[in-house]
């Protein structure tokens, strides 16, 4: 007769029951580790994991950056939950010293404004267009993101930013901002550029090593932000997903991957293939050293393809 | 003891001499057991490795989920359905390929994760069932089609697009959209259910070649894939969906490819003789 101790040794011990792993680690507290690296002086990252969405990583898959002013802190970006909000405020302060002055979305995806909780709504600050985009998908974000990142997510609701900022430069004393509204990842992205460290946010308009993400991207019109942001001189670039360079590796590499996979997607679609085997295509070998290649290869042909057959199919109705 | 073994013979009785259970299923699903019996009655069932059920990595839009249903491996199938578990209604489809391919790619709503399925009847009577357990947030049934959002929507109803490509053995691919709002009934806004209930694609002398039956699992803007024997001589396909509400909807898809030089060769003298 088997003891319910030695039952529960035999069924942990056990790979076929991996859900026995699922609940010791909801079990643990989520708390989420944030290490800042510094980037300069008075300017941190803290830098997301290169993967998806998961119950491990909690969400925490974007670039943050925290910068040191006279006037007080600046967050660029809050990450996925209230609890990563709060635990970016508490570093934020222990960083600099001061209370947070500003806080700036770079666009309304979800791993990108969740964090909002941690911070006054005042001193929030974006665009309007990312306002609007976050008033219209922000309650599905959240289903998604308790999908995937489960218990990570609890507390965690919409706020939206309390402050909407044209193209104004913003003076914090010792620094200056001067936001810029492009789009093409979204349809509202804000480009931070501080005119001091000459450091360049691009949010998600870059990534490197990370494959890029399409939901709500214009590809032509990230083409042409992607030009605009080479054409600024600028000492280092922060992208939104992938180390901080200052190489101008990241705009050249987010511009190769759009070109190459929306060719791959569209040549799919002219030859008659539907999703399920556009997916299925090889990559070309570069992009093996990408970060989730596969995995945003696949979301980008579901992302181009009924955009695809609404735009390039010819009427075949009897009405029409 | 005596008391539940007597209530089990009870509950089994019914069921026990009309036919045998169907086999285990794979994918463990709670609904297996009451789906078969709704579906294949008392025919035979068999899970079949050649009837195969193709659906994303990742799913991201739950009302509009790519799924290719395709059992092109089995010899002889009569006809194809295509159902999902866990959804709030299981049926998606039937096909019955009359000079086709038992292939179909379309896109569905699903309400969770749940297992996808399609289950090819062949001429022999047996059922052949192929499936994926597909994970998904919830939603995609109860959400209003986005037509709802637009007042105009009737503006675009019924309109159609689409082409067809020839493929290697001869079958005319036909890849083709109709707008329509395809609204379950469950949607969040009381709209009551009004789809399309009924595909057939004919050659040009009215001969069908598919009839498609869908149903409220369809996604909205239905967009489908199909592979029909259209004659060689035949220049366009002809498509005529109806919904529920008696709506008539018609299409004709041009056949480019007879013109792209790929005809085969007929008629001329020796090239039907060796295979």
């Amino acid at each position: 007769m088997l003891s319910r101790r030695d039952a529960l040794g035999v069924l942990s011990g056990a790979a076929a029951a991996p859900w026995l792993a699922a609940f010791e680690a909801a079990a643990a507290p989520l708390t989420y580790t944030l290490q800042p690296v510094k980037l300069d002086d008075g300017i941190w990252m803290v830098a997301g994991v290169p993967e998806a969405i998961t119950l491990a990583n909690g969400g925490a898959i974007a670039n943050i950056s925290i910068l040191d002013t006279t006037a007080g802190a600046i967050v660029i970006d809050t990450g996925p939950s209230h609890r990563y909000g709060e635990a970016l405020a508490k570093l934020a302060s222990e960083l600099t010293g001061k209370p947070v002055a500003r806080v700036y979305l770079t666009h309304f995806h979800p791993d990108h404004i969740f964090g909002n909780q941690g911070f006054a709504p005042d001193v929030i600050a974006s665009s309007q267009g990312v306002a609007d985009g976050m008033k219209e998908l922000g309650e599905a974000f959240a289903g998604a993101m308790y999908h995937s990142a489960g218990d990570w997510m609890r507390g965690t609701e919409l706020v939206l930013p309390g402050t909407i900022v044209g193209s104004d430069v913003e003076d914090f004393g010792n620094r200056r901002i001067r936001p810029l509204a492009m789009r093409g990842h979204t349809g509202a992205d804000l480009v931070l550029f501080d005119e001091l460290s000459g450091f360049l946010f691009a949010g998600d308009l870059v990534f490197l090593d990370r494959a890029p993400t399409t939901p709500h991207a214009d590809l032509e019109r990230w083409r042409i932000s992607l030009a605009n942001l080479g054409g600024i001189p600028h000492a280092r670039l922060v992208p939104g997903h992938g180390p901080a360079e200052d190489s101008g590796r990241g705009i050249e590499q987010t511009r190769q991957w759009l070109e190459a996979i929306e060719g791959i997607v569209r040549d799919a679609f002219e030859k008659g293939l539907d999703v399920t085997e556009a997916i299925t295509l090889p990559l070309p070998s570069w992009t093996e050293k990408i970060a989730l290649a596969r995995y945003e290869y696949e979301r980008t042909v579901m992302h181009l393809y009924p955009k695809f057959e609404a735009d390039r199919w010819p009427r075949v109705d009897k009405k029409g | 003891m005596m008391r539940i073994l007597s209530l089990l013979l009870l509950i089994a009785m019914p069921l026990s001499p009309v036919r045998a259970a169907p086999p285990a299923d794979p994918l463990q699903s709670p609904m297996w057991a009451d789906l078969a019996k709704l579906y294949f009655a008392d025919a035979p069932v068999e899970f079949d490795a050649r009837v195969k059920i193709s659906v994303p990595g990742i799913v991201e839009n739950q009302a509009h989920v790519p799924v290719t249903a395709d059992a092109r491996g089995v010899e002889g199938v009569v006809k194809m359905i295509v159902f999902a578990d866990l959804n709030p209604i299981q049926l998606v489809l039937k096909l019955t390929p009359v000079a086709a391919a038992p292939y179909i790619s379309f896109r569905m709503k699903v309400e969770q994760s749940t297992p996808v399925r399609a289950a090819a009847l062949t001429a022999d009577g047996v059922w052949h069932v192929g499936g994926v357990f597909l994970e998904a947030a919830g939603g995609g049934c109860s959400a209003p089609a986005s037509a709802r959002k637009d007042a105009d929507w009737t503006d675009t109803l019924g309109q159609a697009q689409g082409r067809l490509w020839r493929e290697a053995d001869g079958l005319a691919r036909a890849r083709f959209r109709v707008r329509h709002p395809m609204d379950t009934g469950l949607a969040k806004d009381n709209t009551p259910a009004y789809y399309i209930e009924r595909v057939e694609m004919r050659g040009a002398a009215g001969e069908p070649l598919a009839r498609l039956e869908m149903f409220e699992p369809m996604s909205e803007d239905p967009t489908l894939t199909l592979m029909v024997r259209l004659p060689p001589a035949d220049s366009t396909l002809e498509i005529e969906g109806r919904d529920n509400n008696g709506g008539i909807y018609r299409s004709s898809l041009p056949a480019p490819w007879r013109q792209s030089g790929l005809e085969p060769v007929r008629g001329v003298p020796g090239s039907r003789a060796p295979c």
